[in-house]
């Protein structure tokens, strides 16, 4: 995973609440067994609408989103789009659990900024179209002074600023694994299934 | 420490505490299918790991599988479904495939062999593994990265959700089911209103439930944002498992929230005026009555406006119009909502001496093999061939349309699925979420129908 520790760039804004991740990327190219190559299917369907909102910032690295993106489908490949398409941010008020947690595993930082703060970062972008977001230091600045801070947890913050890999993290917990492990009785029995 | 049922499932299988922070959690069983996981056991094989407990994991066919005989003609589907084969086969993985007779979705075969029991913690690849909550366990749906997490140590870092009580009370009307009180929950809580929470539902109406019903309300905990959803055990419980493959006693006694437990969050929903439900937008909690017209964008808040207005829109519905008016294209039974037996007797309870609609396609897709083979030997296959239903084999078919089983652009389908996102049964396609009984009602009368007027 690329890591990311400050993003710099286009903003594209998709203002509906509720975008699932049916949407994002739809079920059709969930057949690949690759992990890349879904940019050019990200929005499939929105995609074919002239008036859609990505085709008014080509080339943006940056998404400010409404409330509860990525809902719906725990489907992965709707972070990998996003990413595979140029994304490496997307800011909106809340993120669906699971696509929150896919997001950061794919390299793509889910910001979280409420609403109104979101109001004037949307008015400073219309302003003039460019935006960072630092990983490291949780700030959003914007080049015509507007500038605020969010929360990241410190997990998902080492794992998308050093491009980690949660396994290898996990792993070197392995005395804690195996301590519980040890003891452990599996609660079913496969074994009987003929 | 008074603990909710959530609390004690959590902590019995904390690797390492995290506290407000990420946890460790140790995972009793991992549900494997072919569309997630192809991405997750490469990541294993570049990192040289093997899977961790393949005791603990099992994998079966169910997204993209065809449901009529004859071979998978997708030659994507079939290369995704040969992967999981291989892959199950090099890392020593449970295979249930195609043709095992254990076959079918995932969330439907994991209770029915009694592999999903009280107490446990289950992942799997897939927002719906919230249906597992049904027996007392921690169900939660996870992405493919988390896949390979748990494959390689059979644990998943998560920061321990918020715990919500949803509260059933009242006495459910004679002819509703346990998908009209989740929807009806749903279009409450909102599509987001169970974000970062796990949800436990309890009360009266919810203890009166089949294992089959809570699984229903389960389900589509996730509809809601929910992190999981889950019902204490309990007789029903009991009386359901024993005897599964699977099935292992074990002592649940504590299976329970404490009196006095405190949840983050509580809602209370009275069940006793619920009518049939039936959504009439884009999301799930876009829902109403059968009784209810369709809704005025000028109803609602500013900020809601432009969804309600662009869902009409993409639904081609009218404000003002009664539900009841909507005419339909297409029916699908199934889906690891309800396509369990008892969903597929109470559709066929409806459907029996009637005939399907004139113009109307409808298809029941058993959620298993094994729920095949039971709704055949009960005579229920019967029923709906004659009267006019296609009766086809089990897979997640048109809930998703991964699989040949698809909605053409502007249909509209009565479907007892859990999303009726834009597309979400393919491209263009216009889906109503409702009951099963609901289901054959539109399927029999070509339009939505209160199912109680048929009785």
């Amino acid at each position: 995973m690329r890591p990311l520790r400050s993003v710099s760039g286009n903003v594209a804004v998709l203002d509906r609440p509720d975008v699932d991740t049916d949407q994002i990327i739809p079920k059709q190219f969930l057949k690949r067994t690759e992990r890349a190559g879904y940019g050019e299917f990200l929005f499939f369907d929105w995609m074919k609408d002239p008036e859609f909102e990505l085709h008014r910032a080509p080339g943006a690295s940056i998404l400010l989103a409404g409330r509860n993106f990525g809902c719906g489908s725990s489907r992965e490949h709707a972070a990998w789009a996003l990413e595979d398409h140029g994304f490496r941010a997307v800011v909106a008020p809340s993120f669906s659990d699971i696509f929150r947690q896919n997001a950061i595993n794919s390299g793509l930082a889910p910001i979280v900024v409420p609403a109104d703060e979101l109001v004037r970062v949307k008015a400073a972008v219309a302003a003039r179209n460019e935006l960072t977001i630092d990983l490291e230091s949780l700030r959003i600045v914007h080049p015509d002074g507007l500038e605020l801070t969010f929360e990241l947890d410190p997990h998902a913050q080492e794992t998308l600023v050093h491009g980690l890999d949660d396994v290898a993290r996990t792993l070197q917990r392995e005395a804690e694994i195996s301590a519980f492990e040890v003891t452990y009785v599996p609660r079913f029995d496969l074994a009987g299934i003929s | 420490m008074k603990k909710t049922l959530f609390r004690k499932i959590w902590d019995a299988h904390l690797v390492a505490d995290g506290g407000d922070g990420k946890s460790l959690l140790w995972i009793d069983l991992h549900l494997v299918h072919e569309v997630t996981s192809p991405q997750a056991f490469a990541s294993l094989r570049a990192a040289g790991r093997r899977v961790r407990r393949t005791d603990l994991t099992v994998a079966t066919m169910d997204h993209n599988v065809p449901t009529t005989d004859g071979p998978v003609e997708d030659p994507l589907a079939k290369r995704q479904l040969d992967a999981l084969r291989e892959n199950c086969d090099e890392f020593g993985v449970r295979l249930f495939a195609t043709g095992s007779g254990r076959e079918g979705i995932v969330h439907v075969i994991g209770p029915e062999l009694g592999l999903s029991q009280p107490g446990m913690t289950i992942v799997c690849g897939d927002s719906h593994t919230s249906t597992h909550g049904a027996v007392g366990a921690l169900a939660i749906g996870i992405g493919t990265s988390e896949v390979g997490h748990v494959l390689a140590t059979q644990t998943l870092p998560q920061s321990r959700p918020r715990t919500m009580q949803v509260d059933f009370v009242g006495t459910l009307p004679f002819g509703l089911t346990a998908k009209d009180m989740v929807l009806a929950a749903i279009g409450e809580l909102g599509v987001a209103g169970g974000q970062g929470h796990v949800i436990e539902y309890t009360g009266g109406p919810i203890r009166a439930l089949s294992m089959e019903g809570r699984m229903t309300v389960c389900n589509m905990s996730i509809e809601a944002g929910a992190r999981a959803g889950l019902i204490a055990p309990d007789d029903t419980t009991l009386a359901d498992l024993a005897g599964r493959p699977a099935f292992v006693e074990t002592d649940w006694s504590d299976l329970h929230t404490d009196d006095g437990a405190e949840y983050d969050t509580v809602r209370t929903i009275d069940v006793s005026s619920l009518a049939p439900q039936v959504t009439w937008g884009t999301n799930p909690g876009m829902v109403a009555s059968i009784d209810a017209v369709v809704p005025d964008p000028a109803e609602y808040e500013a900020d809601a406006r432009a969804a309600v207005e662009r869902a009409l829109r993409y639904m081609d519905l009218t404000p003002g119009t009664p539900l009841r008016d909507i005419r339909i294209d297409k029916v699908f039974i199934g889906s690891c909502t309800n396509a369990r037996i008892e969903d597929l007797r109470a559709a066929a309870r409806v459907v029996d001496g009637r005939r399907v609609a004139d113009g109307v396609h409808a298809m029941v897709v058993p959620g298993s093999a094994q729920v095949k083979r039971q709704a055949e030997e009960e005579g229920l296959r019967d029923v709906f061939e004659r009267a006019g239903f296609e009766w086809r084999r089990a897979g997640c078919s048109m809930c998703l349309g991964m699989n040949p089983d698809v909605l053409q652009p502007g249909e509209r389908c009565a479907s007892t699925s859990n999303r009726n996102f834009e597309g979400r049964q393919g491209a263009g396609g216009r889906t109503h979420l409702l009951s099963p009984a609901m289901a054959a009602a539109a399927a029999v009368t070509g339009r939505f129908a209160d199912v109680r007027e048929l009785a």
